[in-house]
């Protein structure tokens, strides 16, 4: 019987080197190692042992099927893997082909350079405050220490509606709004960002709508330092540290002094380029001590308070940011311009 | 005002800085130096030339030999084509060698077989804009005055050799209108003296009184408080010397004749405009400054005849106008080659009433310029002088004896009272008593010391710009330099800065939809009228406001609704090609309900949304997906959820104009007010689509200010469901003008407390059912919070909402 026993090892085996696939491989274990197989079949015999054969015999047949399992287990194993494999290698894909798009709109470039500077003015302790585009003579013009008939109203030409009803030409009205909504308290500080309209034919450079953002402060010792102060923190936060800006004196009815102010052109770092003109500065907004007119007009007392206003294009402001060439873009809504402001 | 720098230096010792460095430093001062261009465009090599002898050439009949003598030694022979060469002539001469504008180098040539050993040149050859040239020297070959010297380098000849400073001036620097304005401004920046013109003190040459020849008299004193006059008698009109019209063309103005030089030159020395008349063309020797009257009518020095009115003035003599005060002089009165007299003005007009006579006839001249911003009345009576001395000496004039004048009244110098105190509190700077009046006396102002620390400072008629204590620190600000004040932070109080409501909710709109795949436009706000009329509902109420001067009918209106400029832009796309549009707006739009405004228009301020061509796109993988009616409902309704609003709005099928009927839905919001209809989603009507040549286009716009008002940022925390749900499907046939609408709410409200959601997953019509008829597929979820559901009270509940259906919509629940 132990003969037997040897020989279904060796033949198993020998059976099992050669088998081909999964199947194959299952049919063989039923013949072997079934409930009616091979082994089942001659250890049934063992009845028929002495007592002292019994165990020895047993043993013997634990260890044949043992060494037909181990053979079993790892040819199905071989199997699994090269199934896997077969799979893995089946459902391989392309990945170099686009995956499937999403689409995410832009913010306006325009709105973009707003929300950006209004943050960094938040930052510093704003608020911010608008006003209406369609304004009142009074408040676009004379309360800014423009009278009808001024020279300097030949600065800006209009559009009106009626004779005391325009577009408003700048955002400054809103500097006069915001005091009289103050009623005289201290301190006052605003930036005031919106449309203006100024009679002007378009061209590259020129907008008959554009943006501004206006900034006011006023206190009980407001100095034309800290406006300096302000302007140059506000340009290292917008256009990066190494940035600074340079004050000419200028005119404006509403300051006194006035100032317009440049900043290192961002182009070639100061070094003179085309785009600043060989000179390395690009000049990007104007700015001044608000004008007593101007205060006494708000409901302040000139010779208790000073204070400081500031006003920039936001056009000029993003189309040297983005080095865009044409400010039309802006009010085409050409999908192909804006996609591009789609980022962070 | 253009300045030349070589005349500048009559007045001021320039040694040692160019017109650049001037420039810069000006423009550093605050007058700002647009340009500083040379005069010479490239000439080099011209010369004076004598022509000697012209012939005919002998084989071309617009061509002339010329002899001519250029100071070289010998004579040369020179081919020219200009009409106007003639023998006994001094011209411009490129000889051999020479450099022309433009890289023309001169050589030795042969013209139609004749040797040209240079070029007689013309003013434009020069580089010269002949604009600025007198009428006569405009056509051919430049002809210099006879006493011209041969040989003479032409740079020197014309003041080529010069620079202009092209000044671009704020309206309040009127004073810089003027050489001696900018020479006083030069003095500030660089401490340098200035060399002032003296005029002549012995003008009068003749034996008689200007009183015996006329009489000056102001009948409107408010618009003129000072006039002068002079007589002179005996002028003869001819050029003015070649110095005089290079410095005239140079600041850019064409010389005329020696008389009307005179008083340009004058004005640009002086900043006061001058006028000379014909005196014998004055009638009895009478000049009276008076407003204009009923339908008086005059013809100005460029031939136009002006209808006067009656706030106008004018200058008249004893029958009529002969002139247009401070703005033009009338034809009546001009000098001619024949003037022998003339009647010289110098005088103050009130800036506004030249300003409003000069738009009011839309005429500008260099006079009016320069009176609408106020002239210094300290000059008017020094100008006068200087001009008649200059008519003495270059058209020998005599002047009369003693000064025709009226004076309503002089101005008071402005004194100004200052403090250190106020100049370093308003600047941030530490100057000292000292720096500043040396800032000050460099301006020519003068400063007196109080005890009290409070100076008073007397401030020039020159600068009428400076009439506060600030425009004294900007003064001294200046001049002791932007670039020395030092870098603050403010002082005091700290402040929290922060967004208003609406600005965060309009940047919390500008996230959700961007994120939803939609780019923000900004349009303009002005439309033309129909566009204001197309979209009727969204403009209700709001009569068109008009511009009273617009630049073209398309923008002449301002808009009362943003859809059609949303139209507009995909429009715009579809034409290059952009056919897959998702655009929105967030702006106003301005509504009024008056004819004429007498108040501000209510502006309102609105989102619209536009969707056209594809949801998504082609690609390898996916076939395109149109948009459709609920892409854009869709989307509206993340924006409320977002905005906290989802259980206020209500979408109900609406028929607004410009809208398609039969898919568009009026958003609806709930308030305390009742139900508001804040916009509308629907697509386009096929009409408006038309007009626009767009495709298929879905649309929204509604209101902000109620979202403003009821936004809710609130966030409701709800524990997590611990007991599962029990879902049940059904399907229900009903009319097909029940909407999907109308069925959930029903279900909503007849289910009871246990009905978590209920949500439509299929429409079907089809002739299964009758053409009548639809379908719709609803999906229930029923739990309660506290504990497993039993079938017996799910069953009951849905049968309520079986007998709901069936008793309002006549629903049958299909098997």
């Amino acid at each position: 019987m132990k003969e037997r026993l040897e020989a279904l090892r060796i033949e198993a085996l020998d059976k099992l080197q050669s088998v081909a696939d999964a199947a194959a491989l299952n049919d063989l274990r039923v013949h072997y190692l079934g409930k009616k197989g091979q082994l089942t079949e001659i250890l049934r015999g063992m009845g028929a042992l002495s007592a002292e054969e019994r165990p020895v015999i047993g043993q013997v047949g634990n260890e044949v099927r043992a060494a037909i399992e181990a053979v079993i287990a790892e040819k199905q194993e071989a199997f699994d893997r090269a199934a896997t494999a077969h799979r893995l290698q089946a459902e391989t894909i392309d990945v170099t082909l686009p995956g499937k798009s999403v689409s995410v709109g832009a913010v306006h470039p325009l709105n973009k350079v707003v929300q950006e500077i209004e943050d960094i003015f938040i930052g510093m302790g704003y608020t911010v405050a608008e006003g209406p585009e369609v304004e009142t003579d009074f408040f676009n013009f004379e309360a800014l220490n423009l009278p009808k008939n001024h020279p300097a109203r030949d600065m800006q030409d209009s559009f009106y509606i009626t004779d005391e009803i325009l577009l408003r030409t700048q955002t400054s009205p809103v500097q006069i709004r915001t005091m009289k909504a103050m009623n005289g308290k201290t301190p006052v500080k605003v930036i005031c960002p919106g449309k203006v309209y100024r009679r002007d034919d378009d061209d590259a450079t020129h907008s008959f709508m554009f943006h501004q953002i206006e900034g006011l402060v006023i206190g009980p010792n407001i100095r034309m330092s800290d406006l300096k102060g302000t302007l140059l923190q506000f340009v290292q936060e917008m256009y990066g540290s190494q940035m600074q800006i340079r004050l000419r004196p200028s005119f404006f009815p509403f300051t006194e002094p006035s100032a317009e102010v440049d900043v290192t052109c961002a182009q070639c770092g100061g070094s003179g380029c085309r785009m600043c003109k060989h000179t390395g500065w690009i000049e990007i907004l104007g700015c001044g001590m608000v004008h007593p007119k101007v205060l006494e007009y708000g409901g302040y007392d000139p010779k208790e308070v000073t204070g400081f206003a500031f006003g920039m294009g936001v056009e000029r402001i993003a189309l040297l940011k983005y080095g865009i060439d044409d400010i039309r873009h802006f009010y085409a809504n050409d999908t192909r311009f804006l996609n591009q402001f789609a980022k962070m | 005002m253009n300045v030349s720098y070589r005349w500048l230096s009559d007045y001021i010792d320039l040694s040692g800085i160019s017109a650049q460095q001037l420039a810069e430093m000006m423009t550093r001062g605050g007058i700002e130096i647009d340009s500083v261009p040379s005069r010479n465009a490239g000439v080099t090599g011209v010369v004076v030339g004598y022509v000697k002898k012209r012939e005919k050439h002998p084989d071309a009949d617009k061509l002339s030999v010329c002899t001519v003598d250029a100071g070289t030694g010998e004579d040369l022979q020179i081919v020219c084509g200009a009409p106007n060469v003639g023998a006994d002539m001094k011209v411009p001469v490129a000889v051999v060698g020479a450099k022309l504008p433009g890289g023309l180098n001169i050589k030795r040539a042969k013209l139609r077989g004749v040797e040209s050993q240079g070029m007689i040149c013309s003013a434009r050859e020069l580089g010269i804009n002949d604009k600025l040239l007198p009428k006569e020297q405009q056509e051919g070959i430049l002809v210099l005055p006879p006493d011209t010297e041969i040989g003479r380098d032409i740079l020197d000849v014309l003041a080529l050799d010069d620079s202009i400073l092209e000044l671009d001036l704020t309206p309040n620097r009127s004073d810089c209108l003027s050489m001696l304005g900018v020479a006083y401004e030069v003095s500030a920046l660089t401490g340098r003296p200035l060399n002032l013109p003296e005029p002549a003190k012995d003008i009068f040459a003749a034996s008689d009184s200007t009183a015996d020849y006329v009489k000056v008299s102001i009948s409107a004193p408010d618009h003129c408080s000072l006039y002068t006059a002079r007589y002179i008698k005996g002028v003869q009109v001819a050029p003015a010397p070649q110095w005089m019209q290079n410095r005239l063309i140079a600041a850019g103005i064409r010389p005329i004749n020696n008389i009307v030089d005179i008083t340009n030159y004058v004005m640009l020395e002086y900043g006061q405009p001058l006028h000379a008349f014909d005196g014998g063309k004055v009638a009895g020797g009478r000049i009276d400054v008076r407003l204009a009257k009923a339908n008086e009518t005059l013809v100005t020095l460029d031939d136009q005849e002006r209808k006067l009115e009656l706030q106008m003035l004018v200058i008249a003599d004893a029958e009529k106008a002969i002139g247009l005060a401070g703005v033009m002089g009338g034809a009546n009165s001009e000098v001619s080659a024949d003037t022998t007299d003339i009647i010289l003005e110098s005088a103050k007009f009130d800036g506004s009433t030249i300003r409003r006579t000069s738009r009011q006839l839309g005429l500008r001249s260099e006079a009016s310029a320069r009176f609408e911003k106020e002239v210094d009345y300290g000059r008017v009576r020094a100008a006068l002088d200087r001009a008649a001395g200059l008519i003495a000496r270059y058209a020998q004039g005599l002047v009369t004896e003693g000064v025709a004048e009226a004076e309503i009244s002089a101005p008071e110098s402005a004194v100004i009272e200052l403090s250190l105190s106020r100049v370093n509190g308003m600047l941030g700077t530490e100057l000292s008593s000292l720096e500043i009046k040396t800032i000050l006396s460099r301006l020519q102002f003068e400063v007196e010391v109080g005890g009290d620390g409070v100076w008073k400072v007397t401030v020039p008629s020159r600068r009428t710009d400076i009439t506060r204590d600030v425009d004294l620190v900007e003064e001294i600000a200046r001049l002791h330099g932007y670039d020395e004040i030092p870098t603050t932070l403010i002082e005091g109080t700290t402040t929290a800065g922060s967004l208003t409501r609406p600005q965060s909710i309009r940047r919390e709109l500008r996230a959700i939809l961007t994120g939803a795949g939609v780019h923000e436009a900004i349009s303009y706000s002005v439309t033309s009228l129909p566009r204001t009329a197309l979209f009727a509902e969204l403009s209700a109420g709001a009569k068109p406001i008009a511009l009273a001067m617009p630049m073209s009918e398309e923008r002449s209106v301002l808009r009362t609704t943003l859809i059609p400029s949303l139209l507009e832009s995909a429009a715009y796309n579809l034409s290059r090609k952009n056919g897959d549009i998702a655009l929105f707006e967030i702006g106003n739009v301005y509504h009024t309900d008056e004819e004429t405004l007498t108040r501000l228009p209510h502006e309102k301020p609105r989102a619209a949304l536009l969707l056209a061509g594809n949801r998504r796109t082609a690609a390898w993988n996916r076939t395109a997906e149109s948009v459709d009616f609920y892409d854009a409902k869709g989307i509206l309704e993340k924006v409320f959820e977002r905005l906290g609003l989802s259980d206020r709005i209500s979408y109900k099928a609406a028929q607004p104009t410009g809208f398609h009927p039969g898919r568009t839905a009026a958003i609806v919001l709930r308030t305390e007010r009742g139900d508001e209809t804040i916009g509308y989603v629907g697509q386009a009507h096929p009409e408006t689509q038309r007009e626009f040549d767009l495709p298929d286009t879905y649309v929204a716009e509604f209101e902000l200010d109620p979202v403003y008002e009821y936004a809710n940022s609130l966030i409701e925390y709800r524990t997590l469901p611990r007991y599962p749900a029990i879902e049940r499907d059904i399907a229900v046939v009903v009319d097909r003008g029940v909407s999907g609408g109308d069925l959930t709410a029903a279900i909503s409200a007849s289910a009871g407390e246990l009905l978590e959601s209920v949500k439509v997953f299929d429409v079907y019509m089809g002739e299964r059912i009758g053409n009548d008829k639809k379908s719709v597929a609803l999906a229930l979820v029923y739990r309660h919070g506290e504990r497993t559901l039993t079938d017996e009270e799910v069953g009951e509940a849905h049968s309520r909402v079986l007998a709901e259906l069936e008793q309002t919509y006549g629903a049958e629940l299909r098997k």
